[in-house]
C-alpha cells in the first residue's frame, strides 16, 4: 500500500460543510406544510392531574390539535426500556403523563399548531390543575418505609438491587493486619448538554404509507424499531435519519417521548410535523447522568495493599426507566476494581425510582463513577499510610501483560498500567512538582497534584453482554465509476468516523482518500446498525467496515486475477492499481470495477457487481487505560480552584488518525474536569430543578481550562483486527478523580480527606477557614 | 412591521412580526440556517452574527432592531470563488470543531477578536470566547484554529 493513511494526521471530510454553515441539523430541514409540536409540562415533582382545560388554547390562532395522555392512551405505545436486570421493576411510561405526574417537566398535553411562535403560545393557555403530592428526592429518604411512593403500585422505591461478590473473603477476615477505611462518596447528577438539543421531524406520507423521521438520535436503526413498535406502523415503512447532530454525549442513546408524539400527530395530520427542544426543556426532560451515592468500605494492609473493597451503591434512576436507565450503575459495580489486583469485592447496587428526570448513559454511562471510587479508594489509602499517590498504585497493580481475571469476574484485554504511568510521571516532571508544591507550601501557596490511572471498558460490545445486539453492520461498495461508498451502521455526530472510515478503505483498496465517500444515519440506506455509544463506533463499526473491504479484495483479486491468469492471492492492491507484488502483472482499479460491472467474462460462480457487507461480532470489549496528572492551584484566600496544567497519557489502542484522537481527549477531559469543580445538576427538596437555564449551569468555558499536554502508549487490542479500543469517554472517565486527588493534595496541610463534588469554591474555602491541621 | 437589512452583502426588505427574533428570521425567512440556536439566552453562543460589524447574539434581539443593519452570517464568510476565510479554514486545519454546531458562533465570535486585536495571545483568544460555549472539543483546537487564521491573515483582518 503506497499511501499511508492510518495513523496520520488526516483532516476530516465532514467540515467542509460545517465551517460553512452548511450542514443540516434537524431544525435546518426545510418540509412543506410542516406543522409545530408544543409540550405543556409538568411544574410540579408529583402531583395527581384533576383536570386540563384545552378551551382556550383550542381558540388561539393556528391551533390544528391539542392532545393529552388519555387521547394516546392505546393508540401510542409506551417509551421502552431495553435493559435486563433479574428483578427489575419497569412501571409504564407512556409518552404524555396519565393521570399523574412524576417529575419537573414531564410531558402533559401536547399542542399541534401552525409555526412555532403559535404553538408556544397555545400551549400557555393550557390550564392544568393539579394535586400536588410529597415528593421523593433524597435517595437516603426514598429507601425508608415511611417514603412516599414514586410509583404506588410498585410497593416501594426500589427499582432493582443487584449484588456483584467475588474472591476470598474470608482470607482478608482472617489477616490481622488489615485495617478499614469507611468514606461515602456522593457522584453529582449532571446535564449532558449538548449543544444541539433534540429534535425531532417526523412525516406520514398517506399515499405511500411510510413514515419518515429525522430525530437528532445516536440510533437511528434501534429508535426505527422502536417507533414501529410504539405507533404501530409495519417497520419496513419506517425510516429513520440522524441528520447532522450537534453533540449527544448519551443522551441521544435513547427513544423519548417527543419522538414517539411526533410520529403520532403526523400520522394523524398526514403532513410533517417538528419539534425542536428548548434549552429549558432539554435541561428537565433529557435524560441526566451520574447520581450515586457510594458507601465504601476500604480494608488494606499496613504495606498499602488494598486487600479488598465493598460498596454500597444508590442508584437515583429518575422517575421512569428511558432506554439504558437502570443498566448504567451495574457498569459502576462491574468496573469498580479499575486497574487494581483487589482480591475480594462487594457490590450492592440498589437502584431508586425519585421524582426526578430518568438519568441514563452520559459520557463514560457508570465507569465514570467506578473511576472516581477506586482512584478516590487508592488516594485515601495513600493519605491514610502517608504513601505517595504513585506508590499505592504501583502496589496494587497487576503485573504488565498477564491475563487475570479481576475478583468482579472482569478480564482485561491487554494492560501495563506501570507503562503509562511511568509516561505521565516523565511528561508532567513530578518529582519535580512534588519539590515545587514543598517550595509554595512553605509560602502558604496551595499547589496540588492528583493523579488517576484508569481502565475503562469501551466498544460495546459482545451481543451476549448487551441488551439489543452489540455487533456492528458496514458496506463497502464499489461503485461502476470507480468510486467508493461506504456505509455504516454506527452513527456518529462529531466524532469524526467519515475520515476515519475513509481512511481505512481508502488505504485497504490503494485509491485516493478523496473517491471514499461515508455515510450513515439514514436506515434506508444503511441495512442494519445499532448505533454510536461507548466508544464502539470505530473499534466495532470501523472493523466491520475494515472486514466488508477485505471482502471486496478478495472479490477484485480474483476478477484480476482471472483476467491476467495470474492467482488470486498474488494481487496487492496499491496506486489505483490491483497487481502483482512485482508489477508484472497489473489492472487499473477501474478496469477491475468495470470486469464486476460489464460482467461479460466473471470466473464461474462470481456475482456481477462489487457490493459487500460485513457483519461484525465482537468477541469482548476493550479495555483502554491510561494516567493522568493534573495540577491545581487553590486560592488560600478565596478558595477558588484553578487549573494549571493537565497531562494525559492514553492508551486507547491502535490510532488511526492523531488529530482525532487528541479531539476526543480534549473534550473529555473538558467534561471530567466540568464535573470534578464546577458541574451540577441540582433538585431542591421539593424536586424542582434549580439548574433550569444555561445561567444556572457550569458547562466549562475556554478560560476555565489549561493547555492539555496529552501522549499516548499504543497497545494493539487482540479483539479486533484493527487493534483500537476506542477513545470517545476516557478523558472523561480518567479525569475526573485527577482532579479532586489534586484538590483534596492541595489541601493537605488543612488535613483535608475528602470533599465531595462540585469543588466548588466555597466547601475549598470553609476547609481553609479551619485553619492548618495540627498533624498535617 | 417591515425592515430593511442587508444579509452577507445581499439587500433584502420584508414584513416581520414585531416579536420575530433575528435569529428566527435569519433561519426561517432568509433561509440561512447555518446560524444555529442553542439556548435563546444569549449564554451559549452558537446564534452570534455580526451585526454592522459587532457579534451580536442574534436569540435575544427582535428582527425589527436589525432593521437597517449590516449583517453578516457564517454563510457570508465563504468568497464568492469559494475560497474559505482563514478562519474557517483555521478551524478545519486544527480541528476546530466535532458535531459543528457552536461553530458558525465560534468562528464570528472570532472573527471580531481578530478585527479588534489581530495577534491575540492563547488568553486572550480564551477569554474572547466567554460567550461561546462547546462541549464537544475543550476548546484548545479552538485556541490553535484561531491562532492559525491570525497567521495567515498576518496580523490584519480583511
Amino acid at each position: 500500500m503506497s499511501v499511508k493513511l492510518l495513523g496520520e494526521r488526516i483532516k476530516r471530510k465532514e467540515d467542509p460543510r460545517l465551517i460553512q454553515g452548511r450542514g443540516h441539523y434537524v431544525d435546518d430541514l426545510p418540509l412543506c406544510n410542516m406543522l409545530y409540536l408544543a409540550f405543556v409540562r409538568s411544574p410540579h415533582a408529583h402531583a395527581q392531574i384533576k383536570s386540563i382545560q384545552l378551551e382556550e388554547a383550542r381558540k388561539m390562532p393556528g391551533v390544528g390539535a391539542i392532545y393529552t395522555g388519555k387521547d394516546l392512551d392505546g393508540r401510542l405505545g409506551l417509551i421502552p426500556c431495553a435493559a435486563g436486570i433479574e428483578g427489575l421493576k419497569i412501571p409504564d411510561h407512556p409518552c404524555l403523563a396519565l393521570g399523574r405526574v412524576r417529575y419537573v417537566g414531564e410531558p402533559v398535553a401536547v399542542v399541534v399548531a401552525n409555526n412555532r411562535y403559535q404553538a408556544a403560545d397555545a400551549a400557555a393557555k393550557v390550564e392544568v390543575d393539579y394535586n400536588a403530592l410529597p415528593a421523593v428526592v433524597d435517595m437516603d429518604r426514598a429507601v425508608a418505609p415511611s417514603s412516599p411512593l414514586v410509583h404506588e403500585s410498585l410497593g416501594d422505591n426500589m427499582a432493582f438491587v443487584a449484588k456483584l461478590e467475588g474472591g476470598d473473603w474470608k482470607a482478608v477476615e482472617a489477616d490481622a493486619s488489615v485495617k478499614v477505611l469507611k468514606q461515602r462518596l456522593v457522584n453529582q447528577r449532571l446535564a449532558p448538554l449538548s449543544m444541539e438539543t433534540r429534535g425531532v421531524v417526523a412525516s406520514y406520507s398517506p399515499g405511500e404509507d411510510t413514515l419518515t423521521v429525522w430525530s437528532s438520535t445516536q440510533i437511528p436503526h434501534l429508535l426505527k424499531t422502536q417507533l414501529a413498535v410504539m405507533t404501530g406502523t409495519d417497520e419496513a415503512r419506517v425510516r429513520v435519519i440522524a441528520p447532522e447532530v450537534g453533540g449527544a454525549f448519551g443522551s441521544k442513546l435513547n427513544v423519548y417521548a417527543e419522538e414517539g408524539v411526533a410520529c403520532f400527530v403526523s400520522r394523524q395530520f398526514g403532513q410533517p410535523v417538528k419539534w425542536i427542544e428548548s434549552r429549558r426543556e432539554n435541561l428537565m426532560a433529557t435524560i441526566h447522568g451520574r447520581d450515586q451515592i457510594d458507601d465504601l468500605e476500604i480494608y488494606y494492609r499496613p504495606d498499602g495493599k488494598v486487600v479488598g473493597l465493598k460498596c454500597r451503591i444508590l442508584a437515583d434512576l429518575g422517575a421512569y426507566h428511558q432506554l439504558l436507565t437502570p443498566a448504567i450503575p451495574t457498569l459502576t459495580a462491574l468496573m469498580i476494581l479499575g486497574s487494581y489486583n483487589i482480591p475480594a469485592v462487594f457490590v450492592e447496587t440498589k437502584g431508586l425510582f425519585t421524582n426526578k428526570m430518568a438519568t441514563d448513559a452520559y459520557r463514560g454511562a457508570g465507569r465514570p463513577e467506578a473511576t472516581y471510587i477506586i482512584e478516590r479508594v487508592m488516594d485515601l489509602v495513600a493519605l491514610e499510610l502517608k504513601l505517595d499517590p504513585v506508590e499505592i498504585r504501583l502496589k496494587n497493580f497487576p503485573p504488565p501483560g498477564k491475563d487475570i481475571v479481576l475478583a468482579t469476574g472482569v478480564s482485561y484485554d491487554t494492560d501495563n498500567y506501570q507503562k503509562t504511568l511511568k509516561k505521565v510521571l516523565t511528561l508532567s516532571s513530578y518529582k519535580k512538582l512534588r519539590r515545587e508544591q514543598a517550595r509554595l507550601r512553605k509560602k502558604g501557596k496551595y499547589l496540588g497534584i492528583g493523579l488517576s490511572t484508569y481502565v475503562e471498558i469501551c466498544a460495546m460490545g459482545p451481543s451476549s453482554r448487551m441488551p439489543a445486539g452489540g455487533w456492528e453492520s458496514g458496506t463497502v461498495r464499489v461503485e461502476p465509476t470507480g468510486k467508493v461508498t461506504v456505509l455504516s451502521g454506527t452513527s456518529p455526530h462529531g466524532q469524526g468516523e467519515e475520515t476515519s472510515f475513509a481512511q481505512i478503505v481508502a488505504e485497504e483498496l490503494g485509491v485516493p482518500y478523496d473517491d471514499v465517500t461515508v455515510y450513515h444515519g439514514d436506515t434506508n440506506q444503511v441495512p442494519m446498525g445499532i448505533g454510536t455509544f461507548g466508544s464502539r463506533t470505530t473499534a466495532v463499526g470501523g472493523t466491520a467496515i475494515y472486514l466488508a473491504t477485505q471482502r471486496i479484495k478478495r472479490k477484485m483479486a480474483r476478477l484480476a486475477a482471472h483476467k491476467l491468469g495470474v492467482k488470486p492471492g498474488e494481487m496487492v492492491f496499491r496506486d489505483g492499481k490491483v497487481e502483482r507484488e512485482d508489477g508484472s502483472k497489473s489492472m487499473k482499479f477501474a478496469e477491475v470495477v468495470g470486469e464486476a460491472y460489464f460482467a461479460k467474462q466473471l470466473p464461474s460462480g462470481v456475482e456481477p457487481g462489487l457490493v459487500e457487507n460485513f457483519v461484525f461480532e465482537p468477541p469482548n470489549y476493550t479495555y483502554p487505560f491510561g494516567a493522568h496528572v493534573a495540577v491545581v492551584e487553590v486560592d488560600g484566600e478565596t478558595g477558588e480552584v484553578s487549573l494549571r496544567n493537565y497531562y494525559a497519557v492514553d492508551d486507547c489502542g491502535r490510532i488511526l488518525n492523531p488529530m482525532l484522537v487528541d479531539g476526543q481527549i480534549h473534550g473529555g477531559l473538558a467534561q471530567g474536569i466540568g464535573q470534578a469543580l464546577w458541574e451540577e445538576h441540582v433538585y431542591d427538596e421539593n424536586g424542582q430543578l434549580l439548574t433550569g437555564t444555561l445561567m444556572d449551569c457550569a458547562v466549562p468555558k475556554a478560560h476555565q481550562l489549561c493547555w492539555f499536554e496529552t501522549a499516548n502508549t499504543e497497545t494493539r487490542t487482540p479483539v479486533n483486527p484493527l487493534g483500537v479500543k476506542g477513545v470517545g469517554e476516557a478523558g472523561t472517565i480518567g479525569s475526573t478523580p485527577a482532579i479532586v486527588n489534586a484538590v483534596i493534595d492541595a489541601l493537605q496541610p488543612f488535613g483535608a480527606r475528602h470533599l465531595d463534588m462540585p469543588l466548588k469554591p466555597e466547601k475549598v474555602w470553609r476547609i481553609l477557614k479551619q485553619g492548618p491541621a495540627q498533624a498535617a | 412591521m417591515n425592515i430593511r437589512v442587508r444579509i452577507n452583502g445581499a439587500a433584502r426588505e420584508d414584513e416581520v412580526e414585531p416579536r420575530l427574533l433575528l435569529v428566527h428570521y435569519l433561519r426561517d425567512v432568509a433561509g440561512l440556517t447555518g446560524t444555529h440556536i442553542g439556548c435563546e439566552t444569549s449564554i451559549c453562543g452558537a446564534c452570534t452574527v455580526l451585526m454592522n460589524g459587532e457579534a451580536v447574539k442574534s436569540c435575544t434581539l427582535l428582527a425589527v432592531q436589525a432593521d437597517g443593519a449590516e449583517i453578516t452570517t457564517i454563510e457570508g464568510l465563504t468568497a464568492e470563488d469559494g475560497r474559505l476565510h482563514p478562519l474557517q479554514q483555521g478551524f478545519w486545519e486544527e480541528h476546530g470543531l466535532q458535531c459543528g454546531f457552536c461553530t458558525p458562533g465560534m468562528i464570528l465570535a472570532a472573527h471580531q477578536l481578530l478585527s479588534r486585536n489581530p495577534r491575540p495571545s492563547r488568553s486572550e483568544i480564551r477569554r474572547a470566547l466567554e460567550g461561546n460555549l462547546c462541549r464537544c472539543t475543550g476548546y484548545q483546537h479552538i485556541v490553535k484554529a484561531i491562532e492559525w487564521a491570525a497567521e495567515k491573515m498576518g496580523g490584519s483582518t480583511s
